[in-house]
C-alpha cells in the first residue's frame, strides 16, 4: 500500500464504502485517491468553482475530455475539462491505467434494466451523487456523465462494451492535479452486481497535498 | 421598392417570403408530415413530439451532423442519459434496434431505421456546436445545466483496441435515421462540426416527422435490458393518464 508520508499532507481521509465524498482542491494542489482493497470504482464529477460555488459551465464533460485527448481512457496526461475545453484537472500519476469516463454512473433505474426490477433499491451513484450535489446546491440538472476510476470499460471492434474485471490491486492509486479550483464530487461505488467493485464495495483514502 | 415609408416598408416586407427559395424536405409517401424542416449548416431547431412519433432526420447531401439532446417534455429534468444508452444494450455503435434511454430507466425514443451507420455516442459537440445548442434549451426554459452529452448523428467515430478514437467521417448524401418517439419528448437538434472533423464541410440536415402510433405495438428488439425498458415506459405512461 502507498503510505503518505509527505509532511505537507492537507488531509488524509478514508472515504466510505458505498457513500458520497466531495473537496473543493485549489489550483495547484494534487489528490490521491488509493484504492485500499482494489477494484474499487470511484465515480468522480468536476466543477470549477468560484469561491466555494460549482460554475455550471465548468462542469466536466466526458465528451470533451475524450475528444480532446482522441482516446476514451483515462491515464497519466489526461487532462479532464469542461464542456468548454476548460481543464479542471490533470492526472499526474497512474498506477492502474484504462480509467473509464464513457459508462457513466449506476442508478436504482438503470439497474432495474441491466439486471432486473429486484435491484430497484439497492443503493446506487446517481443517489449518492442526487444527495452530495445538494450540498453545494446543485440538483438533478447538474449530474453528467462521470469518471469512474479503477473501473475497466473495453470497447470490442464490434461496438460491444462492457465492466469487466478491473485492472486495480490493493493500495494502487493515481494522483489529481487541480488546473484551477475545483470541486471533486465522489460516489464511493455501492454497485454489487457486476466486477466493477469486486461484488465487495470497499473503502478508499484520500490524501490531498499542497 | 422603397421603403422610406411605412407602407412600402410593409410592402417590400410581404414581397419577400413568395421570392423565397424555401426548402421543405417532403415527406414519405402517403403519410402527413407534423413537421418539415431543413436546417442549415451552424443552425439549431427543437420542437416537442408526441408519444408515436416518427421522426426522421436525413442528410441529403452528405455532409450535415445531427446532435441530439431529448428530455420529456412533461418532466425536462428526465433527460437523454448518453452513457446509458450506450451502457445498457453493452453497445457504443448505435444502429436500428438502438434505444436512447433516459436517466430514469426509460426508452425516450428507439433507432427505427438507419441506412447511414456512421455516428458517435462519444466525442459531444465542438464549442460552436455547445453554443448553438444553448440557445436551443433556453428557447424552452431551459439552461446550461441542461446540456448534458449528446448524440452525434451521420459523422462517424470507432473505438481501436487500444481506445484510440478513429475520426469515420459521412457514409455519404441520401442517408437517413428513423426515431420512434416512445413518451412525450422535447428534440434539440444542433447541424454543426463534428469535434474530430478535420475539414468540416457541412450541408442541411433535414427533418420530417408524423405519426406512427401504430409502431408502438410491436418491440424492434428482443434484448431483455430493452423489453424492461420498454416495460418502465408504458407502465409509466399508462399511469399518468387520466380517466377517458
Amino acid at each position: 500500500m502507498t503510505i503518505t508520508t509527505d509532511p505537507t499532507a492537507i488531509a488524509d481521509e478514508i472515504a466510505a464504502a458505498n457513500l458520497p465524498w466531495s473537496v473543493v482542491l485549489r489550483a495547484g494542489q494534487r489528490l490521491q485517491i488509493i484504492d485500499l482493497h482494489g477494484n474499487q470504482a470511484v465515480d468522480t464529477l468536476f466543477w470549477g468553482v468560484r469561491g466555494e460555488t460549482p460554475d455550471p459551465a465548468l462542469r466536466y464533460s466526458a465528451q470533451a475530455t475524450v475528444a480532446a485527448q482522441r482516446n476514451i481512457f483515462l491515464t497519466t496526461g489526461s487532462v479532464l475539462r469542461a464542456a468548454d475545453g476548460t481543464p479542471l484537472v490533470t492526472i499526474v500519476a497512474d498506477e492502474v491505467g484504462n480509467h473509464d469516463t464513457i459508462a457513466g454512473a449506476c442508478s436504482k433505474e438503470s439497474n432495474t434494466l441491466r439486471y432486473g426490477h429486484h435491484t430497484v433499491h439497492q443503493h446506487a451513484c446517481a443517489e449518492n451523487f442526487l444527495a452530495e450535489a445538494a450540498r453545494w446546491g446543485m440538483g438533478k440538472r447538474d449530474i453528467v456523465s462521470n469518471v469512474n476510476f479503477f473501473m475497466n470499460v473495453p470497447v470490442d471492434a464490434d461496438g460491444t462494451l462492457g465492466i469487466v474485471d478491473g485492472l486495480s490491486a490493493p493500495g494502487k492509486s493515481l494522483t489529481l492535479q487541480a488546473n484551477t479550483d475545483t470541486l471533486v464530487l465522489v460516489s464511493n461505488c455501492p454497485q454489487i452486481n457486476n466486477p466493477c467493485n469486486g461484488f465487495d464495495p470497499t473503502p478508499v483514502r484520500m490524501v490531498i497535498t499542497g | 421598392m422603397s421603403t422610406a415609408s411605412t407602407q412600402g416598408a410593409r410592402s417590400h416586407a410581404r414581397s419577400q417570403a413568395a421570392a423565397a427559395d424555401l426548402r421543405v424536405p417532403v415527406a414519405p409517401v402517403g403519410v402527413a408530415p407534423v413537421w418539415a424542416e431543413s436546417v442549415p449548416a451552424g443552425s439549431y431547431t427543437s420542437r416537442v413530439l408526441g408519444r408515436g412519433t416518427r421522426l426522421r432526420l436525413a442528410d441529403p447531401d452528405g455532409g450535415a451532423c445531427a446532435h441530439l439532446l431529448m428530455f420529456r417534455a412533461d418532466a425536462p429534468w428526465e433527460r437523454l442519459n448518453v452513457a446509458d444508452t450506450v451502457k445498457v444494450p453493452w453497445q457504443a455503435y448505435l444502429g436500428a434496434g438502438h434505444p436512447l434511454l433516459s436517466d430514469q430507466g426509460r426508452v425516450l425514443a428507439t433507432v427505427v431505421a438507419d441506412t447511414s451507420g456512421h455516428h458517435d455516442t462519444l466525442c459531444g459537440m465542438t464549442p460552436a456546436g455547445q453554443q448553438a445548442m444553448l440557445l436551443a434549451v433556453h428557447k424552452n426554459g431551459l439552461d446550461i445545466r441542461d446540456v448534458a452529452p449528446s448524440v452525434s448523428l451521420f459523422q462517424g467515430v470507432r473505438v481501436a483496441a487500444d481506445g484510440d478514437l478513429e475520426f469515420t467521417g459521412t457514409a455519404g448524401p441520401g442517408h437517413a435515421v428513423d426515431l420512434l418517439i416512445h413518451l412525450p419528448v422535447m428534440v434539440t437538434l444542433t447541424n454543426t462540426a463534428h469535434p474530430l472533423d478535420p475539414a468540416p464541410a457541412l450541408t442541411a440536415l433535414d427533418v420530417v416527422a408524423w405519426r406512427a402510433d401504430d409502431e408502438l405495438t410491436a418491440p424492434v428488439n428482443d434484448e431483455p435490458e430493452y423489453l424492461r425498458a420498454l416495460f418502465n415506459t408504458e407502465t409509466t405512461w399508462a399511469a399518468a393518464q387520466n380517466a377517458e
